[in-house]
């Protein structure tokens, strides 16, 4: 039984944990939680979906299918959070404000929600279909049943409350930082995925390494622990990074930052020529 | 369009042409255990490992210490490029039958 609530509690981390800073990121958002449960909906389906054809993945692509599917579905994620991010660098302060002045639910654009959504899907798809292909095997191999029925509840339950105690963690940071604490990890969290999607390109031979091992910290912090692989999570915490995989992180990171600089730059000029000229923007 | 998809199987062939002259190792799954538990290789060289799964249930074939993970489908293969490794030895598990599925790379 605890097999199998340990596999299940770890993969359901992985997906609950990107769940709950996007949830901590839309917060006061009018129709988050239809659109975070929406998310989550539409990812287990995937999951049942990408199990099923786990095997035309895989031969799609000259037996590298697997690794792309992977990468893609990473990379897309890490485009909608780029997204989201600088987008919210230009809105996130009127949004704090409006939360703070009126006390309840704000309206945020569509697109960005859109996006997050679709985020929140893609991590649950990725995980899910772990899951589901390793309950298939134990049905298979014919695991006691009870195992399995208190395991995955288990597991799940696990796996949920750990998102719940960091999200109710992140409520403790005051309203006006809020948002800026969210934004740094919506980038930590995109640029640890698109090492994790170097990683797999890397894997199916579709990228060099660039050193396989720049640095080895896994008697310091170990990539199979709970704790290393929450870290992985968050920010992308590797125990021993191939080099392609720090480009890719350090390229994101850098990316975000410039674009969230570029647009708040832009937004409190805009911001400051409109109160210098009221009539001339109204 | 067309740019694109010529592009694409020039990467196609390209990684595929790479991966032609890389040595080839192999590793079988069966009764959820490897075998063999322990496989030599080569330092410093990129190979390309071979895991055959004959059983009836699917495994992930992972490594933390040599950074790998992939899934292997009931009764089939999958291709995974590793290395090139310093020498040392390397743990390898299967995650889906953690009890059972454990091995040792050893680059020499």
């Amino acid at each position: 039984m605890f097999g199998v609530a340990l596999l299940v509690f770890r993969e359901v981390l992985e997906a609950a944990l990107i769940v709950t800073i996007v949830a901590a990121a839309t917060r006061g958002v009018v129709g988050r939680a239809r659109f975070i449960g929406g998310g989550i909906g539409l990812g287990v389906v995937g999951a049942i979906v990408v199990a099923l054809f786990a095997g035309v993945i895989e031969e799609a692509v000259g037996g590298s299918g697997q690794e792309l599917f992977n990468a893609c579905v990473l990379l897309a994620a890490v485009l909608m959070i780029g997204w989201h991010v600088i987008w919210m660098s230009s809105h996130g302060r009127e949004l704090a404000q409006q939360m703070q002045s009126v006390g309840h639910a704000v309206k945020a654009g569509s697109s960005s929600l859109a996006m997050l959504l679709a985020v929140v899907a893609l991590a649950v798809l990725r995980e899910g279909s772990e899951i589901v292909l390793f309950l298939y095997g134990m049905a298979a191999g014919g695991a006691g049943r009870a195992d399995m029925l208190l395991g995955l509840p288990l597991g799940i339950a696990g796996g949920t409350a750990v998102g719940f105690a960091l999200y109710f963690g992140l409520l403790r940071i005051p309203l006006r930082h809020f948002f800026t604490a969210t934004n740094w990890m919506l980038v930590l969290l995109a640029a640890g995925l698109a090492s994790s999607a170097a990683r797999f390109l890397i894997q199916a031979n579709w990228l060099p390494a660039w050193d396989n091992q720049v640095w080895n910290t896994s008697a310091l912090l170990d990539n199979g622990s709970v704790v290393g692989q929450a870290l992985h999570i968050l920010i992308g915490y590797e125990a021993r990074p191939a080099g392609m995989q720090i480009a890719f992180w350090l390229a994101t990171a850098v990316l975000l930052v410039l674009g969230m600089r570029w647009m708040t730059r832009g937004h409190v000029a805009s911001r400051a020529a409109a109160t210098a000229a009221p009539h001339a923007t109204a | 369009m067309l740019k694109q998809i010529c592009l694409c199987l020039l990467l196609t062939a390209s990684a595929t042409a790479w991966a032609v002259d890389l040595p080839e190792f192999q590793l079988t799954i069966k009764d959820q255990k490897f075998e063999p538990t322990q496989l030599t290789v080569p330092a410093n060289t990129k190979f390309k490992l071979r895991v055959t799964n004959t059983d009836n249930t699917p495994s992930e074939f992972e490594s933390n210490e040599f950074n790998r993970e992939k899934i292997v489908l009931p009764n089939s293969t999958i291709t995974v490029f590793i290395g090139p490794l310093d020498k040392g030895s390397y743990k390898f598990f299967d995650d889906f039958h953690q009890d059972t599925g454990k091995g040792v790379l050893v680059v020499e």
